[in-house]
């Protein structure tokens, strides 16, 4: 047992648990925050992805004790910003969804390289989303929800 | 129409994307028992000993489960309707394990690591017994992978364990010998496909509880929830009526969350104990554990007359069902019965052959479900014809293909597991289908190819069809009310798993009572409280309970204006309902009013309808696939620029969906065509066990999708329309066969096409030539 602090979602939290623990299920049994998902435990579907320091990691492969002193945001606390609401609304008009399992960590994804790059083109958003896997779209429409999102959201990143 | 055939955004879209509660493990209880199950290291041994006490004696074990604390019941985990036409060759548990990964015992405690420490704890005591690892050498072969007795088919269906065969299968028309021999043109060749993995983003997760009425509730992931609750309850001896199966928000299936997965040792567990249980499979299980595509050897042999008309097909096709029998019959009969028909001009069409067990994962049901594998091999014979008469491979399926009003006697003949329908094709605009992708593919600019110096570019095509549910077997249901202030609730048993099931059946309810999407609350999939459907397989929610939506809804407004008659004093049929308002003359009354009207005065009434719908036929959705592809000269390295996929799906209820499934079928076939592959060691244990080394189509693989849809309304689907789930994956294969072919002039016959197997042919023919 260790006591770890940190920001998560914007609120202080100071935990006193086993410091191996996964990151993504601290979120999920600690906090029942069901927006990050276990899809393969092994950091290559990225159906797990969260902020941390407003960059995007694979949180089934991070122990907790690597974010001690961190700021985390989950889908649940970034879905209360702006640029939240302009990528929701790319996507949900582009019809990005399907079983939506990898959704929540595509969007997160996305708010990681639009911060970095407000404008991708084509080849980069493909590259800075090409950790989170999909199996039930062409990605096509993944990319066209990304590209309406960084036009409608000029000036936000 | 105003709400059919729009792009209305998914009705479930929004609360996803925040993370809101939704899938199966987000409802588990908050203490539940861990079950894990320790799987075979063998690909085939039978279990002398099990040594488990200093693991039981671990604090937070709560018990450990082997093949002796289950009854003998052999059944099936296809997830089919019943009497299921797989064999009941399965036992929750037993003395036999038969590939690597499978069930040895379940260890069941508080927590993961207690688990996982109980069953290093273990010692298992094995006689190794030699695998069945090559299908094609498992007929009659010493080694029986089912040597018990008590495991049975439930009608004939060909099965015949002590020869390794799961289900065998032959049918004939005409006599193909004869007319083959007659024939100016003949080829034979020989095809293979490949063992491919559903990589469903959610893995397979269920959970149960007991709840206060002491019945047993499980939260499940699951494509086939009535199925489920049948399957237990035969299995575990568990009365029906103690049993609720809820299907929360599915995160991808594809045929693999059509069986049973972890279902029954977490119903036993909790119905045992009346402690709650759940279980997640690992990424390792789920690829190691569930299910793959049936492998199969094809020979095909095809025969055409001076004029470039085909006479005769000879299918001659092996499967690999791997250890167990889930859907061995029905996907083998798939693979001829939704491929053959495509040339239904032939004097005589032979399919025949068997499925074999072999002691690899099991293999199940898959988007495509034979067709896919019966494509490849079909329409790789037919390129491979066409270039032997030196004839245009369009022509020649312009000359052959199925026709609109036409039909083919195989429709009659093979239905899935039993015989089939005889239909006519209402709708079929194949030949749309064709012209138009070879117009968007450039088909006559690149044909066969384009050397662009260290580069060439080549095209390659195919078409498709399959059903849209099974006739006469798959039932849906719907049942619609009318709520206080105008809205409405749907109770549908259909299953939604990604696909948009929920959107478009609201879609539908929504067009027949003339009112938004907004306004139909609906609720899939709870065996307590929506009606029976037999789930979300064999491309048939659209069709199926789509009608069943249809009739309920049309069944629902036909209540309503009777009530709206008797308030009004008139006659039902002379109201005038625009959705909002009843008219009648210089009357009216809004939805709002009537709606509280009858839920709040003397004449309180409940509105609400029921209905099911059994489709009499299956109506077949076409498509023709066209892919453009670059090739490195040196290395054969492929990248695919463009796939145009032209498709007759009938009426698209929601035009975005059914593109999205559209792209997405032909991502996962062209996963399959050109790299995806179950890889297994020389003894039976999985290689590709991971998302490492299964590689699956990742956003840089994917140029050009162009999806188009053309003009097409079936009379029998609601408002017009048929399936579109599965139709997408079936082109790729053959389409990129046929682009290599036009590209080197080198044909490749076994599944994924890679770059090494095109040098590896180029070498060979040119060592030939010295």
């Amino acid at each position: 047992m260790t006591e770890i602090k940190f920001t998560l979602n914007g609120k202080k939290q100071i935990l006193n648990t086993d410091p191996n623990r996964r990151l993504l299920d601290v979120i999920r049994e600690d906090f029942q925050l069901t927006g990050p998902k276990e899809g393969c435990g092994e950091g290559e579907c990225g159906a797990c992805a969260v902020l941390l320091n407003g960059q995007i990691v694979n949180s089934c492969s991070v122990p907790l004790a690597n974010v001690d002193g961190q700021d985390i945001v989950t889908i649940e606390g970034f879905s209360s910003t702006k640029q939240y609401h302009v990528i929701k609304e790319a996507f949900a008009k582009a019809g990005g969804v399907q079983c939506g399992f990898c959704t929540p960590g595509m969007i997160i994804a996305t708010q990681s390289l639009l911060s970095e790059n407000p404008h991708p083109d084509d080849y980069e958003i493909k590259i800075g989303l090409s950790g989170n896997l999909c199996r039930c779209t062409g990605y096509n429409l993944i990319i066209k929800a990304v590209k309406t999102a960084s036009k409608d959201g000029d000036g936000l990143w | 129409m105003k709400v059919v055939n729009h792009r209305t955004p998914s009705v479930d879209g929004l609360g996803i994307m925040k993370g809101r509660k939704a899938y199966t493990d987000d409802f588990a209880e908050k203490d539940s028992l861990i079950i894990k199950v320790l799987r075979s290291p063998h690909a085939f041994a039978k279990i002398k000993t099990i040594d488990d006490e200093s693991a039981k004696a671990l604090d937070g074990i709560e018990m450990i489960l082997t093949y002796k604390d289950f009854k003998r019941n052999a059944f099936t985990r296809a997830g089919q309707g019943y009497p299921e036409p797989s064999p009941h060759d399965k036992f929750v548990l037993d003395e036999y394990v038969r590939y690597v990964g499978d069930e040895v015992l379940a260890v069941v405690g508080t927590s993961d690591d207690i688990c996982q420490k109980a069953m290093d704890l273990i010692k298992v005591e094995y006689e190794v017994l030699e695998p069945v690892l090559d299908f094609e050498k498992a007929l009659d072969h010493k080694v029986l992978v089912h040597p018990e007795d008590d495991i049975h088919e439930m009608f004939d269906i060909g099965f015949d364990p002590k020869r390794n065969k799961a289900a065998s299968y032959h049918m004939e028309i005409g006599d193909v010998k004869k007319v083959l021999d007659s024939c100016k043109y003949t080829i034979s060749e020989t095809f293979y496909t490949q063992a491919q993995a559903h990589v469903m983003l959610e893995p397979h997760t269920v959970n149960a509880r007991i709840d206060y009425q002491e019945r047993l509730v499980l939260y499940s992931s699951t494509q086939t929830p009535f199925h489920i609750r049948r399957i237990i309850s035969q299995a575990l001896e568990i009365p029906l009526s103690k049993i609720r199966v809820i299907k929360p928000r599915v995160g991808g299936g594809f045929g693999g969350k059509q069986a049973i997965h972890g279902e029954m040792l977490v119903a036993y567990v909790t119905y045992i104990t009346g402690k709650a249980s759940k279980m997640v499979y690992t990424r390792k299980e789920v690829f190691e554990s569930s299910y793959t595509r049936h492998p199969m050897k094809l020979e095909i042999s095809l025969g055409a007359d001076e004029k470039g008309m085909l006479k005769a097909i000879d299918a001659h096709v092996l499967s690999d069902t791997g250890a167990y029998g889930e859907h061995a019959l029905t996907v083998y009969m798939v693979a001829g019965s939704k491929v053959l028909p495509l040339y239904n001009k032939v004097d005589a069409v032979r399919f025949y052959g068997d499925v074999v067990y072999t002691n690899h994962t099991p293999a199940g049901a898959y988007r495509g479900y034979g067709a896919i594998q019966g494509n490849f091999a079909l329409e790789s014979a037919v390129d491979i014809l066409c270039k032997k008469m030196k004839m245009d491979p369009i022509k020649f399926r312009e000359l052959n293909m199925m026709k609109e009003k036409e039909t083919s006697p195989i429709f009659a003949i093979m239905g899935e597991g039993t015989e089939g329908t005889a239909m006519n094709m209402e709708t079929c605009k194949l030949e749309e289908c064709v012209s138009r992708g070879k117009e968007l593919i450039h088909w006559d600019d690149i044909y066969p190819h384009i050397d662009d110096g260290d580069k060439i570019r080549s095209v390659g095509m195919a078409i498709a069809m399959q059903g849209s549910g099974i006739p006469l077997i798959d039932m849906g249901s719907a049942s619609i009310k009318l709520n206080d202030d105008g809205f409405y609730n749907l109770m549908v048993g259909a299953t939604e798993i990604g696909q948009g099931s929920d959107t478009v059946l609201s879609q539908i309810a929504a067009e027949v009572l003339k009112t938004s999407v907004d306004k139909v609350i609906i609720y899939s999939s709870d065996t307590d409280l929506t009606p029976f459907d037999v789930g979300a397989y064999a491309s048939s929610t659209t069709f199926v309970s789509g009608n069943a939506v249809y009739r309920a809804a049309d069944e629902l407004k036909s209540m309503m204006l009777k009530e709206v008659a008797r308030i009004f004093e008139c006659d039902k049929d002379d109201i005038d309902f625009d959705g909002e308002r009843f008219y009648y003359k210089d009357k009216k009354i809004s939805l709002i009013d009537f709606s509280n009207e009858i839920t709040y005065s003397e004449a309180q009434k409940q509105l609400q309808a029921t209905s099911s719908y059994v489709g009499p036929k299956s109506p077949p959705p076409f498509m023709a696939g066209f892919v453009e592809v670059e090739f490195d000269k040196e290395t054969a390295e492929m990248k695919v620029l463009n796939y145009v996929s032209v498709v007759d799906c009938g009426t698209t209820i929601n035009p975005m969906l059914a593109k999205g499934q559209v792209d997405g079928a032909i991502v996962q076939g062209l996963g399959m065509a050109m790299f995806e592959d179950v890889k297994y060691s020389k003894n039976g244990k999985l290689i590709s066990g991971d998302m490492l080394n299964y590689k699956i189509p990742t956003r840089l693989d994917i140029k050009k999708l162009t999806t188009e849809f053309v003009d097409s309304y079936e009379e029998s689907g609601p408002f017009g329309a048929k399936s579109v789930g599965e139709i997408g994956i079936d082109t790729p294969p053959a389409a990129i066969a046929n682009a290599v072919e036009n590209a080197f002039g080198i044909r490749i016959k076994s599944l994924p096409i890679t770059a090494e197997k095109i040098l590896n042919k180029k070498w060979e023919i040119e060592n030939e030539k010295k």
